[in-house]
């Protein structure tokens, strides 16, 4: 069943790509769609269940090569869902042709798919570069200076934390001879704490090229100007999905399960996690452009979660999943508000915007529900998250971290408000008198992740004992 | 013979590495990078891992080349005033380059005698035979590498694509 999350995605892309495609360009986007579908109701319904006894009858070697457990599940609906708004943005606000894009999205897919379902660090690395590879290619997609701009910033850093992976990975293969990260974490456990200088080199280019991916403070560099000059759809896709599967969940998992033993990691992290925080939040507050406002709040967000997965006990863990599923909803509601704002005034500097709050009331309204869950406004859904982070740190005696992230929430109260007084309220701004409210395909994904924060903090109770019951545990994996 | 054979490959490596880096010329400097990649493939070769010495040569000699020199085809070159003004300044970038290496070398001269790093895969070469049991290495790829093949194919799909998405449409217009 596993393989099923990268064949389809693989199948459709040679469809699509068949001769005689010209025909297929039409189909395309509804034939992604189904995909993202597929996709999303595989992790939610038992029905993948019937799925395991038809893909007994093809015998892909790589399905033991595999393997999914909640924190996949959750991942791969995350990975579905964003890829579903990114494909109704580009479809509804991208002038050009959007069938290149399409493809790229089912690539990428492929690429984090793969990244999620894997235990095995090699083929971490290669799917890592299949997703990397998309992204580079999205990025540049529109050709222009500032496009290439951000494309090559990404591109080098990139490169730079795949050579620091791929160092960390020959190094751990020297010294342990497995690529397994079972193998790799029970080997970890055995050395009690006495670690050689290889296995401490491995372990440090490792967090600093994830931490590159991930566009932790302070190797963040690239990650405002990768976001702004990227297409809209491809900022909603990148900022939504990509970033956090690329580099918080590898580092997550790879705390989680291979480097839970080695202490100066989580000391790192939390360290990491609590300046990506503070210098995401202050940066964003000087910012003039809305979507690079957005890159920076994305900063500053992922270091929660990776202040969390440096904290590193079940309740802080289980605050970062929930974080990690939040912020990809919130933030994409917000990218795909200012593709709304853009699309429909061509402006994107909030100095020459003003009052659009009555001229386009379901931008308006959705981008203040993404506001305040970013914030952590009950009861809202990042409420919660960020609730249990701070609850984790302070329970585990990290009484600072717990503080500097209850804190920092005024910080992102500032920039947000700044944001929505320039942007949605006040005095229509000379020239925007006869602007109007965005197209179906920028309004419906809109509503769709708004109620998904709302619906989400709402039943947030009943979800965690969901997730608690055996029954469906049993059920699901 | 073969400690003089993996000097000589080390050395023509590391050797057109650097040309490739320092050479003005971008053209040259991909050709350089592929000879670099070329002596790599060799070095894996007698390493024992064939099949990675082929995907090597076929990807990175051979695709990443064609890549390369397919962007710079679309640079506009310097006029002769830009290439002249260029070429003062461009040395001036490589004043720090013998300290750096002096720096390298001094570094690795420390660590190996320290043995603070393991250095004893390089004895282990001594012993290496090129393993030309293809069969065995095949199937040992296909059972227990397969998803890293799958991998593999999409990366070049996605490079192939990447190459039609940001060239194709230039050459249209």
């Amino acid at each position: 069943m596993q393989a099923l999350f990268i064949i389809i995605p693989l199948l459709a892309v040679l469809i699509l790509n068949l001769p005689f495609r010209k025909s297929y360009r039409r189909i395309a986007f509804y034939l992604a769609i189904v995909v993202t579908f597929f996709q999303i109701a595989m992790t939610l319904t038992s029905g993948f269940m019937l799925w395991i006894n038809i893909t007994d009858l093809f015998k892909f070697n790589f399905i033991t090569q595999l393997s999914i457990d909640l924190f996949t599940l959750v991942v791969l609906f995350t990975i579905g869902l964003i890829a579903f708004v990114s494909l109704m943005v580009c479809r509804f606000s991208y002038k050009k042709d959007p069938f290149n894009f399409i493809n790229l999205i089912l690539i990428a897919m492929m690429g984090m798919n793969g990244i999620v379902m894997t235990r095995d660090i090699f083929t971490l690395y290669v799917f890592l570069e299949i997703t990397a590879a998309a992204s580079f290619i999205l990025i540049a997609m529109d050709k222009g200076i500032e496009a290439f701009e951000g494309a090559l910033k990404y591109l080098i850093l990139s490169a730079v934390a795949t050579i620091f992976i791929l160092t960390a990975i020959a190094l751990t293969y020297f010294s342990i001879q497995s690529l397994n990260f079972g193998d790799i974490g029970s080997y970890l456990k055995g050395l009690n704490g006495r670690y050689p200088p290889n296995i401490t080199a491995a372990v440090i280019l490792f967090l600093t090229g994830l931490s590159i991916k991930a566009g932790v403070v302070p190797f963040h560099g690239w990650l405002p100007d990768a976001y702004m000059s990227a297409p809209a759809p491809v900022s909603v896709f990148l900022a939504g999905i990509v970033t956090k599967v690329a580099g918080v969940y590898t580092l997550m998992r790879l705390t989680g399960e291979v480097f839970n033993n080695i202490p100066f990691i989580s000391s790192v992290l939390m360290a990491f996690g609590a300046l990506s925080i503070v210098i995401g939040a202050l940066a964003a507050i000087g910012q003039s452009d809305f979507k690079r406002i957005l890159a920076y709040s994305s900063i500053s967000q992922i270091g929660y979660i990776i202040l969390a997965a440096g904290i590193g006990t079940p309740l802080a863990f289980a605050g970062a999943l929930i974080h990690f599923f939040n912020h990809a909803s919130f933030k994409s509601l917000l990218f795909v508000n200012s593709a709304a704002v853009e699309l429909q005034t061509g402006i994107r500097d909030i100095n020459k915007l003003g009052g659009l709050a009555g001229r386009m009331p379901v931008t308006g309204g959705t981008s203040i529900v993404g506001f305040f869950s970013t914030m952590g406004m009950p009861p809202l859904a990042g409420f919660w998250s960020k609730l249990i982070i701070i609850v984790a740190a302070w329970a585990s005696g990290y009484y600072i971290y717990s503080i500097i992230a209850l804190l920092a929430s005024v910080l992102t109260l500032a920039y947000f408000l700044i944001l929505q007084r320039k942007v949605f309220f006040g005095k229509i701004a000379e020239g925007l008198e006869n602007i109007k409210e965005a197209n179906f395909g920028l309004s419906f994904p809109a509503i769709l992740l708004a109620a998904i924060s709302v619906l989400l903090g709402l039943v947030f109770p009943f979800i965690i004992y969901y997730f608690q019951a055996n029954w469906l545990l049993k059920l699901v994996l | 013979m073969k400690d003089i054979l993996i000097m000589i490959i080390l050395s023509g490596l590391v050797l057109f590495a650097v040309i490739s880096v320092m050479i003005r010329s971008l053209v040259k400097a991909a050709i350089a990078l592929a000879i670099a990649s070329a002596f790599l493939a060799v070095m894996i070769f007698i390493l024992g891992a064939w099949i990675a010495a082929v995907i090597e040569l076929s990807v990175c000699a051979g695709m990443i080349t064609v890549v390369f020199i397919s962007s710079i085809s679309l640079t506009i070159p310097l006029s002769k005033e830009e290439v002249a003004v260029e070429a003062k300044q461009r040395m001036s970038r490589f004043i720090y380059l013998p300290f750096i290496l002096v720096l390298t070398l001094a570094a690795a001269i420390i660590l190996w005698n320290s043995r603070l790093i393991n250095f004893d895969f390089i004895s282990a070469l001594k012993g290496t035979q090129v393993n030309l049991d293809f069969s065995a290495q095949g199937s040992a790829i296909w059972d227990k590498r397969s998803i890293d093949i799958l991998g593999q194919v999409i990366v070049l799909l996605s490079g192939a694509f990447g190459v039609v998405v940001l060239f194709k449409e230039r050459n249209q217009k």
